[in-house]
């Protein structure tokens, strides 16, 4: 095999370190180089912390020594989203309300990584506070598409998806409020998983909007990605959201599901994700992959979630609400930017609590507090954030109705490819259009996964398949993604990702 | 007026809804964002826009449907009563743009009037 340790996956990184044919301190070494050569053309990261990576694994490759080791993953690094607390890292959000900003605590993901062991790389690009569908809202600049520097990672959680299809590092924690782990996950052909409302802890992320944010893995395998989620998943008693209730068998169903056996299994269609806007590629991919899936002994249904129309209309209402009540924190009083008038050198807290919104907030995120004080004042409270809350519920119901008839649904990840960067930047509601078949499940509070479903004949783009299962019953995605995934790999003769132009000075 | 984007097939049958320039200022002035007349002029269109195409939630959902903010019905959420460590001041005050003895600095807080 060859010593690049950055084309391995988790899992084979794990097994060589078991075997002693290599090391922490190698491998990340190997991945802040792989940074330092291609980080330049990609932007995935914000901020590298190099030594601190190579003490960490430094201090993994000592525990293996004396046999202590933390957990399966001891020693294999990763890249945490710049949404996520991280002491002694900057942590930004790609805003500049938050540049240079050290948070004094870790958030609760971030500790549970450090805590089996886990080198932590850096933290990676995304719009500003988690608000876009492409990484061109982030106030540092946009993070390119490794598949076509031209193009979008998808967003918000652009850098980790783009930092782990560049082989800049083998694992990324993502957030998905609206889709932001799994259509960037669709765009650049890698996996990304929301879990379950409730099933990782939000305490220490920073809150876009907190009835539907939810963190969770991204990498280029299935299997990666359910043993990342058992490590950072799980009840926190800092999180009052937080499922207290064991985690069903991840890793399991993702090994079960590689075994391509899918008998008894029932796979829904989702009638309404798909039709006009949806790109013809994709949906050629998704199909074929239906197809696969009943080969490989799936019984597939058609289902009807009549209420998904109205979810992306319910969502840029909650939406805009919370993220408008949190981002109120951002006063420039305590922590981060603070911008005095020009000229006014007296000026009062409240006109220096302007002055600094508008120079800290880029414009997403200026659009989306308005409409969220828009939503909540008085008169149209009822009217918009009441009766989107109550949408939630028919679409639940929906989905209540929809997992009789079938254990998971599938749908296309995203209607299109990664589009040109720019394009959609100036048009809110295109842009948003993205997040179409992702929505309903965040609205739901159900689990999803993005698997690559192949490149789209248009544009030899990657496209994405999404399996969503019922609360609580993540392992399905799992499973029937594992499944997909290998079945996939058969047909194509290895991952994906293979066929990804090689990046220069890679 | 600036053309607007993005408004082309976007509106489907939902309500016209006109969210004025005033209003946007006004709005602007809750949330406590100074916007330049550039900001206003840029903004305005399309927020009006997207306020279109959200309102077609009116009406959805009948007064007997109960809302959801979580996938799981939880209760009320207790943990024991044990002090648990917490913030040092200094790292608490680690992030300030301003400190003064150890406490945050703040503009002051009355107008000019008060």
């Amino acid at each position: 095999m060859s010593a690049d340790w950055t084309r391995r996956t988790a899992a084979e990184l794990a097994d060589a370190l078991a075997a002693g044919e290599t090391t922490s301190v190698e491998i990340t070494r190997a991945h802040l180089d792989r940074i330092s050569s291609v980080d330049g053309a990609v932007h995935a990261f914000l901020h590298v912390d190099a030594p601190g990576a190579i003490a960490q694994a430094e201090a993994s490759d000592a525990r293996r020594a004396a046999g202590t080791l933390l957990s399966s993953l001891d020693g294999v690094p990763i890249a945490v989203k710049d949404v996520l607390a991280t002491e002694g890292l900057p942590t930004t959000c790609g805003s500049r309300i938050l540049e240079g900003w050290i948070p004094p605590y870790d958030a609760t993901v971030v500790r549970k990584l450090r805590d089996a062991g886990l080198p932590i790389l850096g933290k990676t690009n995304m719009d500003e506070f988690a608000m876009g569908s492409s990484t061109e809202h982030s106030a540092y600049g946009p993070t390119h598409n490794p598949w076509d520097l031209d193009r979008i990672p998808g967003g918000s959680g652009g850098g980790s998806a783009a930092a782990v299809a560049a082989f800049e590092a083998p694992l990324a924690i993502g957030t998905d409020t609206g889709g932001s782990i799994r259509q960037p996950g669709a765009v650049t052909g890698t996996v990304g998983v929301k879990p379950t409302y409730g099933g990782v802890s939000r305490y220490g992320l920073v809150a876009l909007a907190n009835s539907l944010d939810q963190a969770g893995p991204v990498t280029r395998t299935v299997l990666d990605s359910a043993l990342l989620h058992e490590i950072i998943g799980g009840h926190d008693p800092k999180d009052s959201t937080s499922i207290d209730q064991p985690l069903p068998a991840l890793v399991e169903a993702a090994r079960l599901g590689a075994g391509g056996d899918l008998a008894g299994v029932r796979v829904g269609v989702i009638q309404e994700l798909a039709g006009d806007g949806w790109q013809p590629g994709v949906i050629t991919r998704f199909q074929e992959s239906v197809d696969l899936l009943i080969k490989a002994g799936a019984e597939v249904v058609e289902v009807s979630c009549p209420t998904f129309v109205h979810a992306l209309a319910a969502y840029y209402l909650i939406l805009p609400a919370e993220a408008s009540s949190n981002l109120a924190k951002f006063d420039a009083m305590r922590y981060g930017l603070r911008v005095w008038p020009e000229g006014r050198p007296d000026a009062s807290a409240e006109e220096v609590m302007r002055a600094t919104r508008d120079a800290g907030f880029g414009d997403e995120v200026k659009r989306r507090i308005i409409l969220g004080t828009y939503a909540l004042s008085s008169g149209y409270y009822d009217a918009y954030y009441g009766q989107a809350q109550k949408v939630r519920t028919l679409i639940a119901r929906d989905f209540d109705a929809a997992f009789e008839k079938a254990d998971v649904l599938v749908s296309p990840t995203a209607p299109t490819t990664a589009f040109k960067l720019g394009e959609k930047l100036d048009d809110p509601l295109a842009m948003y259009l993205n997040d179409l078949a992702t929505i309903p499940a965040n609205l739901a509070g159900v689990p999803g996964i993005s698997v690559p479903s192949g490149l789209a004949d248009e544009d030899g783009l990657p496209a994405g398949f999404q399996i969503l299962a019922p609360a609580l019953a993540d392992d399905r995605c799992y499973r029937v993604g594992a499944a997909l995934e290998a079945a996939l790999a058969d047909q194509w003769g290895g991952p994906l990702l293979d066929k990804a132009p090689a990046l220069e000075g890679a | 007026m600036p053309e607007i984007p993005g408004s082309s097939g976007a509106r489907g049958t939902s309500a016209r809804v006109e969210i004025t320039r005033d209003e946007v200022a006004h709005l602007a002035n809750l949330a406590r964002i100074d916007l330049s007349d550039e900001e206003l002029d840029h903004l305005a269109p399309q927020l009006s826009v997207i306020l279109e195409s959200v309102a077609s939630i009116s009406g959805v959902a009948g007064d007997d449907i109960p809302p959801t903010s979580h996938a799981l019905p939880l209760t009320n959420v207790f943990r024991e009563d044990v002090v648990t460590p917490g913030l040092t001041p200094e790292q608490a005050l680690a992030g300030a743009p301003e400190v003064e003895q150890q406490r945050f600095s703040v503009p002051r807080i009355l107008g000019e009037e008060a």
